[in-house]
């Protein structure tokens, strides 16, 4: 396995990490985006957006975990630089994280009049868990450093990421509901849309300016002409996302799932933009994946683990989505 | 004053002994979950369907609770132990990633099914996911003990430079105290576990509960705790034998002794004194902490004095130490009475339905004097002989430390409160709930129209 050096092994691991953080992204995303945009007027619509996420959840944040451990683990160096400097934004995360966590169990199980209360904690947690993860980002893409323009920029990222989430949020629910809820989640995810491109856009305009070698990345021929596909293809997903958004609901709900694809190609468009921009770096300007790479043979072990059960991993998870497929109207907690 | 070192010791032990809380519930409780869901399968007696029925509510709560403070724990490591992976990175790191890919995702996904999914899986299908969340919450333990164990008695590696290489990783992970700990953790869960069904069932029957199921969960946690409890006690016995073998100075602030001596005495009860290096108002059996640890009564036990400056403080260790065998002691007394009652007069008295309902949550107590006894024992050191506490902590401020510690423990009092609050709720609420109700899982138990499901209906 001589192809198994260091160097080989460091990328693999950041290959799988931005995996596990682009995956988090999207399925931890659309439970959030329900959050975040969870209807407060309408009770019922509250019970059906809610048992949407119910089986999924909980295996959604786990991606974050694992995209937590794989940076501990295999790039120790650059997870304690991040997170020292994200200390109080990842404190905030957390405590949206619980909060939403647990609201949504109790919410279930408490008295009724109780309930309400339960359903508040979990859009602000909802809110707050996003915010915060934008926000993080925002920072990241700064530099790791705190200054006025970079704390006004990670704000403005926060909102963006929370706009992006809604949107997907509200495209899985487009899927999984009918009737007036599904009306309102199409009403919603254009608004949310819109928001999410002007935000992409602004990122893209403030990041190069603010770090060289991004502007490199993206400028440098011959290279620049590949990774031109990937903005164009980004902004052609929200015109055509904007279209179909049009037409929905069709006769049949057919296309019904087509605004969540779109979503989604949308987010490894804009992850992708990210990841390349910060190659090979995994602390911006500081530290490469090569240099922050652990021992090879600790990476080895977690990686002929990772090979064999990463696959199982995706083959259950399948299997659980196609147990739930279909509405979410009629789910109900067991 | 409270600096960065102690905060971040501080923030530690309240996220981890909040977490702790959770896990030590649904490891046991999965697999009872699943012992209720094979009798169904085989009886299809709607008996076990309810105990089924209410308890995998109280699991899915925990879950959940588990789920979120164990996020926290993983952030914890490099927001406030960054010289913990720098240093043994290597061994630790692929212990947390096999944890991460054989239990979080297994567990956390089949948990989707077992709570949703009954009328959308075939039935083995949903046993199955039961079996599968107990196997998840199981290796999810076996994985943080192998490493916590690794902590204490470290194996199969190398320092060069500082940090910490493998070299062997069947000795890492089968390290000398894993075995006990393990066994301990598991029977320690699934005590916990016991009497938290007892007191709840207890409770249900004290409030005139007069259906099938809270009596057979009563049953079904003495039973088991009457057979577990004396198995623990050996179990703990060897645990800590272990212990003398690889970590003397853990056993001599346990006990209390302060100077090596020949023939220590069991001390019973004691205020030690850390100034004096003495033990005031001590109760105590002569020659039994000999006789126990070294089967021989006047056999030599070493003292605090031979390891100045690297042991724990003594305080904590022996205060945690004797609340965690008093609630020992505890239960066995009260599993075997309650057996008594239940296997030759077929009931308890109110006054044994009280004491159970007491010791609700004696199971949280026992196992977080336990987990403080091991844990404040290993100090100075994080790593046992390799690495001290205070070279791993962060550089970030005391003042960010304080403020999400503070955030933390309001939080985390809140949800705790919370927590309890709700389990006696949903008590309260299957009291008034129909024996044989036929409703699909999940619809208000009130709006209940027997026959309305043609699927539960046939089975129950």
């Amino acid at each position: 396995m001589n192809w198994l050096n260091a160097e080989n092994l460091a990328l693999i691991f950041g290959g799988l990490t931005a995996l596990s953080i682009l995956l988090y992204a999207i399925l931890d995303g659309y439970d959030l985006g329900v959050g975040i945009t969870l209807p407060m007027a309408n009770e019922p619509w509250r019970d059906t957006a809610i048992a949407s996420i119910g089986p999924f959840w909980d295996a959604n944040e786990t991606w974050l975990v694992l995209a937590v451990g794989l940076l501990l683990v295999a790039f120790p160096a650059a997870h304690s630089a991040i997170l020292h400097a994200l200390y109080l934004p990842a404190a905030l995360l957390l405590l949206g994280l619980i909060l939403r966590g647990v609201a949504f169990d109790f919410r279930a199980k408490v008295k009724n009049t109780r309930k309400t209360r339960w359903d508040y904690t979990f859009k602000a947690g909802s809110v707050l868990a996003t915010f915060s993860q934008g926000f993080m980002l925002g920072i990241y893409v700064m530099g790791l450093e705190y200054t006025a323009g970079s704390i006004v920029f990670a704000s403005f990222s926060g909102l963006c990421v929370t706009a992006a989430y809604a949107m997907i949020g509200n495209a899985w629910l487009i899927g999984k509901t009918s009737g007036e809820l599904q009306l309102h989640a199409i009403r919603q995810c254009k608004i949310a849309g819109v928001l999410t491109l002007s935000g992409i856009l602004a990122v893209s305009a403030i990041n190069p300016l603010v770090n060289v070698n991004v502007l490199q990345v993206w400028t440098e021929p011959p290279l620049a002409f590949v990774f031109a596909a990937i903005p164009l293809l980004c902004f052609a997903m929200f015109v055509i996302g904007y279209l179909v958004l049009k037409r929905l609901p069709l006769p049949g709900d057919a296309g019904a799932w087509l605004p969540f694809v779109i979503c989604n190609i949308i987010f490894i468009c804009s992850f992708l933009g990210l990841a390349l921009s910060f190659y090979p770096y995994v602390v911006p300007n500081q530290l490469t994946l090569y240099q922050a790479a652990s021992s090879r043979e600790s990476l080895l072990i977690i990686f002929w683990g990772a090979v064999v059960v990463i696959p199982v991993i995706i083959g259950y998870t399948a299997l659980a989505y196609y147990a739930f497929r279909g509405k979410a109207d009629g789910l109900k907690y067991y | 004053m409270l600096d960065t070192l102690i905060l971040s010791r501080i923030q530690f032990a309240a996220n981890i002994s909040f977490h702790i809380l959770f896990p030590t519930i649904t490891i046991a409780l999965g697999w009872l979950l699943f012992y209720f869901k094979v009798r169904f399968d085989i009886s299809k007696h709607p008996v076990w369907m309810r105990a089924y029925r209410f308890w995998v509510k109280v699991f899915a709560l925990t879950f959940a609770l588990g789920v979120v403070s164990g996020i926290t724990m993983s952030f914890q490591f490099g927001t406030n132990w960054p010289g913990f992976m720098e240093s043994i990175g290597n061994i630790a790191g692929p212990l947390l990633a096999y944890e991460i890919l054989t239990a979080f995702f297994l567990e956390a996904t089949m948990l989707g099914i077992m709570l949703f999914g009954f009328h959308k899986v075939p039935r083995w299908a949903h046993t199955l996911a039961t079996f599968l969340v107990a196997l998840g919450t199981t290796f999810s333990a076996f994985w943080i003990l192998v490493l916590n164990s690794w902590m204490q008695t470290p194996a199969g590696f190398e320092m060069i430079d500082g940090v910490a290489h493998a070299t062997d990783w069947w000795a890492i992970i089968f390290n000398p105290s894993f075995p006990y700990r393990f066994v301990h953790m598991l029977l320690a869960s699934a005590l916990t576990v016991c009497f938290l069904v007892a007191g709840i069932s207890a409770y249900r029957l004290l409030k005139g509960d007069n259906k099938k199921a809270p009596k057979l969960t009563l049953k079904t946690a003495i039973l088991t705790a009457a057979i577990l409890t004396p198995v623990q006690v050996l179990v703990g016995d060897f645990h800590g034998l272990n212990t003398l073998e690889h970590q003397p100075q853990k056993i001599a602030a346990m006990e209390g002794i302060w100077h090596t001596e020949k023939g220590a005495p069991l001390v019973l009860f004691a205020i030690p004194d850390e100034a004096t290096q003495q033990n005031r108002f001590a109760i105590e059996i002569p020659k039994l902490a000999s006789l126990i640890l070294t089967h021989d009564k006047e056999g030599e036990l070493k003292g605090l004095n031979e390891f100045a400056g690297e042991h724990p403080p003594v305080v904590p260790v022996f205060y945690s130490f004797r609340i965690m065998v008093g609630i020992g002691m505890l239960m066995l007394l009260m599993a075997w009475w309650g057996s008594y009652g239940l296997l030759r007069k077929k009931t308890l008295s109110p006054l044994q339905l009280k004491i159970l309902i007491g010791m609700t949550f004696s199971g949280w107590v026992a196992t977080l004097a336990g987990w403080y006894v091991t844990e404040i024992g290993r100090q100075p050191y994080l790593v046992y002989g390799v690495l001290k506490t205070r070279d791993a902590v962060t550089t970030v401020p005391g003042e960010h430390v304080a403020l999400t510690l503070t955030m933390y423990l309001v939080l985390y009092a809140v949800l705790l409160v919370a927590y309890i609050k709700t389990l006696f709720w949903l008590a309260n609420r299957a009291v008034e709930a129909e024996e044989y109700d036929l409703t699909r899982p999940g619809l208000a138990e009130t709006r209940a129209e027997p026959g309305n499901d043609t699927r539960t209906g046939a089975a129950l």
